[in-house]
């Protein structure tokens, strides 16, 4: 049998023995290049995910500390000789209320006035007797928003004048820099934070265990605060972000789930619908720091809604996250086979029954996803909130939505502009780690629930 | 407390109602011995929100007139020269307010007051119980009337549906709403600021100094957008340079060459970086990347600026890696099987396939998402904001420090609440300028995605 090769109908061609040795020839060529697109790609993606690794082991290893505070603890004196204060004022039946507050006010001025450095000064002395002669190098150790807390003690119970408590102090931020090495030890003096006796004593009293590394509440219980950075905390910017969520949860959600019904299920097709549609798309990818400046001239310049309150950043953020809600609503209702639909309009139900009936109750985990993925995203935005006001420096928990706030993605921004650089740097991350816990806690919700809870067809 | 006990009492009304319409319709059904039209919850639902809907529409009604009529009767209890000037008027307001809420106020209350307050206080109660008789008239005449129309003909389910579909579409409009809301406002504030600045040199300027806008009016700064479109370019174009090859690899070794499991780990993986807030990424610019490139650049004898463009845009780039490869990953999953088997069997390699074949037939849909990258990386803020360095020059060094629109549009509105300088207003102006960059990019990639959609489908 003779091969195709050796037929004449082939002899004008390049002999097929000569192509198999071009294919032959390059064959290795072209499985090296293979080789070589293939771990491209693979190296793409490893260097994508070790972006990730270095990104969080960054902020671990800058943040993680900053959860641990130098903090002493020390038999606090409550002498009667430096609290001179009068009794704690009541409410006489023949005042009115604003007299009583009057007076409640001035006693309060008292109780504010009394020299809580000396109060500090004395219980620092018992454990270091040299603090009794050194007024300032005994009250920098201690942080100054502390004497607030022992005048919230003696505010909150009066009676505790003339006693010993033991009271546990976070000690200043240049003591936690300089016990964690943040600080160069070797720096000629007049470049340190702390004095020489300063730095002493904290050696001294870190290796007795008078000042040990406590986990900082502070950081979750106090508020922002410029006086006193090592109490400095992010509750008024956790409660101004819940505050905001929950308005993005309330206005956002409702809102794009009904939109969505509309547009999926009822909307006729017309240049309007068009238009709608291209514009949500549009919406969606308009940079967020727009909405700020529609927040800023809408709701504050138009509206007068006040500046930095969490009402103005709920609602820009809700306008902000809408379209990506509706985005969501429409996949998971088009998720939903039609034959269910069908069948219900089969048996007579109205289109409205349809839905609400039958279609929505199945698209509901979808939607509950995409709502939750974009409130994690309306938590993190930060550029709209600034054109708003929200940088504002706020130290107060705000009790309503109408109150000065600030939020925690604000106060990340804020923190890592504070000249005290190497106290702030940990701080900051440590707040930007609460910040994505909350945020991959949320995210996992929406794949805990889309697991648990959706329908594949 | 209060308002619970309200919404309560509401809520109870409102459940009786329905109860009462459901059970007329059953029982109309029952003496005429017909079918009615609708199922009973619809005729329940309909006496609800005629109750509901005319009652509310009242009471926003008062809530909107009724504090500035009360308020301008008790002004005519104050003297001519009180009344008349403004700064004694509102602090005997408050004053007023404070006395009839019980509170009470400090030092002397003159007669007025006092009769002014007694005054308010007897007005308050009548307008309350006012507007509560004639909300709870309103409810119930409204009821009755759905109640009278009740019959075997009457449609309730059309007519509830309606009411749905009506509060459906409204949801719709707050869409355009927000576009329209957007681009009102931003463009009004905008011609403010032309009416200072003449668009030619804001447009085609190449000095960015805006100066204080405490200085006057008189020594009015420089507004060039040159160097801020330059700054924005310039990152963009880095940004572009990291993300685009390193997105469009990991898309096409995901979804050609990942086996499944891989593809389910490190898919997710990828996109945790999309979902890290910017503000996130701003830090770890500031204080990982940044120093890390200056000090190579000093390792190199450059020199490298810790904020610059080059850092800014690597940081964004890898912002944007996961929004490329999932669009892209999107996309080239959408090339038909039925190619890739025509070019293997062809005797072509993956590698050749994806190059020759997948990718030039996927390009628009690639492209699409080029843009939308693009559009992404120019509206981002808080990356460049940290990172940038904030000088607005025109220089072609990518390690040199730039500032870009969107820096620009926080640092002059920020805190700022006057809206009269050109100071403030050209953040106005240059958010049109975002706005219409971002919109076109958008757009048109919108429209290139969509129309390769429907070439495979």
């Amino acid at each position: 049998m003779a091969s195709t090769a050796e037929t004449p109908a082939l002899a004008g061609a390049p002999s097929p023995r000569s192509n198999r040795d071009v294919v032959e020839q390059n064959l290795a060529r072209r499985h090296r290049n293979e080789a070589i697109f293939r771990f491209t790609g693979l190296g793409a993606i490893l260097v994508g995910i070790a972006l990730v690794g270095v990104l969080f082991g960054s902020i671990l290893i800058k943040g993680v500390p900053a959860f641990t505070q130098a903090t002493m603890t020390l038999e606090v004196d409550f002498d009667p000789e430096i609290i001179n204060i009068p009794e704690r004022p009541v409410l006489q039946a023949s005042q009115s209320v604003a007299e009583y507050e009057q007076a409640l006010l001035s006693w309060r001025r008292r109780l504010a006035f009394v020299n809580w450095n000396k109060v500090i000064q004395a219980s620092l002395a018992k454990v270091l007797p040299a603090a009794a002669d050194n007024a300032r190098d005994a009250a920098g150790m201690i942080a100054s928003g502390e004497r607030i807390k022992l005048r919230d003690m003696v505010e909150a119970d009066p009676s505790i004048v003339g006693t010993t408590q033991a009271v546990s102090l976070v000690a200043a931020a240049n003591v936690d820099v300089w016990l964690k090495g943040n600080i160069d030890r070797t720096l000629p003096q007049h470049m340190q934070q702390l004095s020489k006796l300063q730095q002493e004593w904290s050696d001294e009293l870190y290796q007795r265990g008078v000042i040990s590394m406590a986990f900082s509440t502070a950081l979750f219980t106090n508020v922002d605060s410029r006086s006193s950075p090592a109490t400095a905390g992010l509750l008024g910017a956790i409660v101004g972000s819940v505050m905001m969520m929950l308005i993005v949860l309330v206005v956002a959600v409702p809102i794009g789930v009904m939109a969505a019904i509309y547009l999926e299920e009822f909307a006729p097709k017309n240049r309007l619908t068009d238009l709608i549609e291209v514009n949500i798309n549009n919406l969606a990818a308009v940079p967020s720091i727009v909405f700020g400046l529609l927040g800023a001239a809408v709701f504050i310049n138009f509206l007068g809604l006040p500046l930095s309150a969490p009402i103005v950043g709920g609602l820009v953020l809700s306008l902000m996250t809408l379209p990506t809600v509706i985005i969501a609503s429409r996949a998971s209702l088009r998720a939903v086979p039609p034959s269910i639909r069908q069948a219900a309009l089969g048996v007579g139900a109205s289109p409205m029954q349809a839905m609400f009936h039958h279609t929505l109750p199945l698209a509901v985990p979808g939607m509950l996803t995409g709502a939750i993925i974009g409130v994690a995203q309306a938590l993190g935005e930060t550029a709209p909130l600034l054109l708003i006001g929200m940088n504002a420096f706020v130290a107060s928990v705000p009790s309503t939505p109408m109150e000065q706030s600030s939020a925690l993605p604000v106060q990340i921004y804020l923190w890592q502009g504070n000249e005290l650089r190497n106290f702030f740097e940990a701080r900051t991350s440590a707040a930007i780690i609460v910040l994505l816990a909350v945020m991959i806690t949320l995210n996992a919700l929406a794949i805990f629930l889309r697991n648990r809870f959706e329908r594949r067809w | 407390m209060n308002t619970l006990i309200v919404i309560a009492v509401i809520l109870i009304v409102l459940s009786l109602v329905y109860q009462w319409g459901a059970s007329t319709s059953r029982s109309v059904a029952r003496s005429a011995g017909v079918k009615m039209h609708s199922r009973p919850v619809y005729y329940g639902l309909l006496l609800v929100l005629w109750c509901a809907i005319p009652a509310a529409v009242v009471y926003v009604l008062y809530s909107l007139f009724a504090p500035t009529i009360i308020n301008s009767m008790i002004l005519s209890y104050l003297p001519a020269d009180v009344a008349g000037d403004p700064q004694a008027r509102v602090s005997a307001m408050s004053r007023i307010q404070n006395l009839a809420s019980g509170f009470g106020a400090l030092g002397d209350v003159p007669d007025y007051e006092r009769q002014a307050a007694r005054a308010l206080t007897s007005l308050r109660w009548t307008a309350n119980l006012a507007i509560v008789a004639l909300v709870a008239v309103v409810g119930v005449l409204g009821t009755l009337f759905a109640r009278s129309r009740i019959g075997p003909e009457y449609r309730a389910r059309n007519r509830v549906e309606w009411a749905i579909k009506a509060l459906l579409i409204t949801c719709s409009a707050i869409a355009i709403l927000t576009t329209v809301g957007i681009v009102l406002s931003v463009l009004s504030e905008a011609l403010r600021f032309f009416t200072f600045v003449n668009p030619i040199d804001f447009f085609f300027g190449t000095v960015w100094n805006p100066r204080f806008s405490s200085t006057g009016s008189g020594g009015q700064g420089d507004f060039g957008l040159l160097p801020l479109l330059w700054g924005t370019i310039m990152i963009t174009i880095i940004a572009m340079l990291v993300a685009v090859p390193v997105g469009l690899m990991a898309a096409i070794y995901l979804s050609e060459y990942a086996g499944a499991k891989f593809r389910f780990i490190s898919k997710p993986l990828l996109e945790v970086l999309a979902g890290i807030p910017t503000i996130v990424y701003g830090f770890f610019a500031l204080v990982t990347v940044g120093p890390f490139f200056s000090g190579i650049g000093a390792a190199l004898g450059l020199d490298v600026q810790a904020t610059s463009a080059f850092t800014a845009g690597i940081v964004m780039g890898i912002m944007i890696i996961p929004f490329v490869s999932s669009l892209s990953d999107d996309i080239i999953s959408q090339v038909p099987q039925t190619m890739r088997d025509g070019s293997y069997g062809l005797g072509a390699t993956r590698s050749e396939t994806i190059r020759k074949v997948i990718l030039p037939a996927a390009l628009p849909g690639i492209v699409g998402a080029f843009l939308l990258a693009v559009s992404r990386a120019v509206g981002e803020t808080m990356i460049v904001v940290l990172a940038a360095g904030n000088s607005p020059v025109l220089t072609a060094n990518p390690f040199e420090a730039v500032s870009t629109v969107t820096v620009t549009i926080v640092n002059q509105l920020t805190g700022d609440t006057d809206f009269a300088s050109p100071q403030s207003l050209v953040a106005f102006a240059l958010g049109l300028t975002l706005f219409v960059i971002t919109l076109c990019l958008n757009v048109v990639a919108i429209y290139i995605v969509k129309k390769y959609r429907e070439q495979y489908e």
